[in-house]
């Protein structure tokens, strides 16, 4: 199969153009600009819908009103954007409507800046928005998983009936990298139970998170909750890397990851057993298998572009059986593989 | 016997939770008999609003799904464009029409989405007990204007239907009213005239329908009336604003 050297953002782009995609809603903001660019011209080539929306707020609302009818739809922006976002999405996760929402991940707090970062992680997978609910987030380190992801996960997003996250970065976004299309277009899709599509031969369907009668919002409380329950089960997605005979691993997604692979192999270069479990999926999170890991003298070192937001879920995964080290960098700084290399070898000490 | 007048098909056979005297009831059942009679209950998707039609699902027999305060012009885009076929209307306050979601309103508007758009207009947010609306009168007490509105301190009552006017999106505004027989006539025409409009394509309709609202008025239903009458048509003249469907 040919491969097609295109940045992150527009591999993106072909995969949920692939899988199907009715709707695309956007608004500018970097790191993310290319998306809107290239859905504004290929889907209306196609035939199908470009809205570039009066806000972040309306683009997501919009994503909903589509996927209410059962129409494949879907979102991008980057971190100021999405906490805009975070109503639809808490909505959505109420309402039990599926959607794809991507966030091109920036510097923040606040305006921030427009480089790469990881500093949404607790956002993206501790809720976001108001209310007891889970976004089901994907962590792609390339433009290829950008590709592949983005086509995943409307199928995972409609299976759940509950909102999905790809959860990127500036760096992945931007970056250049060969892709193969190794998805198949996807042209049938099966009628859906909930969809708002015209009451003819039925009784009328509504679709709502308010639930004002006695006890009828605890129930759906506790009903998301097994759903979030049986999600955790099926859906962790991970990548291990010589991590069987490691006594460092590293635990990285994303950008950080392709950084701290390239420390690890000069770590190894250098005789120590260095070795990484990469989270795909960031919420379910593979804590199993990180727990499986820990202990017998493992050392674990977290690294990401923020100032330590994951390396909570990997404390809380190894349970205190081994110990935990951070290295990162956020507002846009880009850690450097001589200084995750630095870390390995001390930690090595 | 014959029967001649009964529940449309298009309102399920629930109580309304409305207060007493309230005008949502009325406007429900001019929505609900447009639709009967065009036909369209069918193939209608409805977008309720946050505040007092909230419940719209519970009395509306057709698909309805909820929207975030101010967001139903989004979500009613999303619907519409995906599927051009299904009739797609909003139902929304003065507060989630006219405060919280403004920028919906008026860019669902200028991007001339083919939809109704329903706007009802009781000058005050109902639901969470009468606080003032951007629709609010010069000098009217609400829960947040104890002195009266005062435009100094709280600016003025916003024309949305004169507004969108203004837009080249828009095709067809009305203002009409419900406080009495002759008035519920003129806003059934002007209801099912914004829906005629979106069968045929011609793009956005709105229709503010000027409602009376006792309870949170501090008034008696006769007296909420006879206010509509007095004083709030005098802010809020009736009429077509405009029509480009002709």
């Amino acid at each position: 199969m040919s491969k097609h050297l295109i940045k992150g953002n527009i591999a993106l782009c072909e995969g949920a153009i692939t899988a199907g995609l009715s709707a695309y809603f956007g608004y500018p903001i970097t790191p993310q600009n290319e998306v809107p660019a290239y859905m504004s011209n290929k889907m209306v080539k196609m035939g199908r819908v470009f809205i570039q929306a009066e806000s972040e707020l309306s683009a997501a609302n919009m994503v909903m009103g589509a996927y209410a009818t059962g129409k494949r739809a879907m979102t991008s922006s980057s971190s100021p954007g999405i906490s805009l976002k975070q109503e639809a999405i808490s909505y959505l996760a109420g309402m039990e409507v599926p959607g794809v929402i991507v966030n091109v991940q920036r510097g923040g707090p606040g305006l921030g800046n427009i480089s790469g970062s990881q500093s949404d992680y607790f956002q993206a997978t501790k809720g976001g928005g108001h209310g007891d609910y889970h976004t089901i987030v994907f962590a792609p380190n390339s433009a290829q998983e950008m590709y592949e992801m983005a086509y995943d996960s409307f199928d995972i997003a409609e299976k759940y009936r509950t909102p999905v996250m790809i959860l990127s970065d500036g760096i992945i976004g931007q970056m250049m990298e060969p892709v193969e299309f190794n998805r198949q277009e996807k042209k049938e899709f099966e009628k859906k139970s909930w969809a708002l599509d015209g009451c003819a031969g039925r009784e009328p369907r509504s679709l709502q998170s308010l639930l004002m009668k006695d006890g009828a919002l605890e129930q759906h409380n506790i009903d998301l909750q097994k759903k979030y329950e049986e999600i955790k089960k099926n859906e962790v997605k991970y990548d291990i890397y010589e991590a069987e005979d490691a006594e460092i691993i590293i635990v990285a997604y994303g950008i950080s990851s392709r950084i701290a692979k390239n420390a690890l192999k000069l770590a190894r270069q250098q005789g120590i057993k260095a070795g990484m479990i990469r989270p795909k999926t960031l919420w379910p999170f593979p804590y199993e298998i990180i727990n499986k890991h820990a202990g017998q003298g493992v050392k674990f070192l977290t690294v990401e572009l923020s100032m330590g937001q994951m390396v909570e879920d990997v404390k809380l995964a190894v349970n205190g059986k081994s110990p935990v080290e951070f290295i990162g960098r956020a507002g846009g700084g880009v850690i450097t593989v001589q200084a995750v290399l630095n870390k390995i070898t001390e930690l090595k000490k | 016997m014959e029967k001649i007048l009964s529940r449309p098909k298009a309102l399920k056979d629930n109580p309304l939770s409305y207060c007493p005297g309230c005008g949502h009831g009325i406007i429900h059942r001019l929505i609900a008999e447009s639709i009967d009679e065009l036909g369209i209950r069918e193939k209608t998707i409805a977008v309720a609003p946050v505040g007092c039609a909230v419940f719209a699902y519970d009395y509306f027999n057709f698909d309805t799904t909820e929207a975030p305060h101010g967001r139903p012009p989004a979500v009613a885009t999303g619907i519409k464009r995906t599927n051009p076929d299904k009739i797609v209307f909003t139902y929304q306050g003065d507060g989630d029409l006219a405060a919280i979601g403004t920028a919906e309103t008026i860019h669902c508007a200028n991007r001339g989405e083919n939809i109704t758009v329903i706007f009802v207009n009781n000058a005050n947010y109902g639901m969470t007990g009468g606080q003032m609306a951007p629709t609010t009168l010069i000098g009217q007490v609400t829960e947040t204007t104890p002195f009266g509105r005062d435009p100094l301190r709280e600016g003025y009552p916003i024309k949305v239907s004169e507004l969108l006017a203004n837009l080249q999106g828009t095709k067809y505004i009305e203002r009409v009213t419900v406080f009495n027989a002759p008035h519920i006539i003129k806003a059934k025409k002007a209801i099912k005239k914004a829906f005629q409009n979106q069968v045929e394509g011609k793009g956005y309709s709105f229709i503010e329908v000027i409602s009376h609202c006792p309870v949170d008025w501090g008034k008696t239903p006769l007296e909420s009336v006879k206010w509509v009458e007095d004083v709030f048509l005098k802010t809020f003249p009736l009429g077509v604003i405009k029509d480009e469907t002709k």
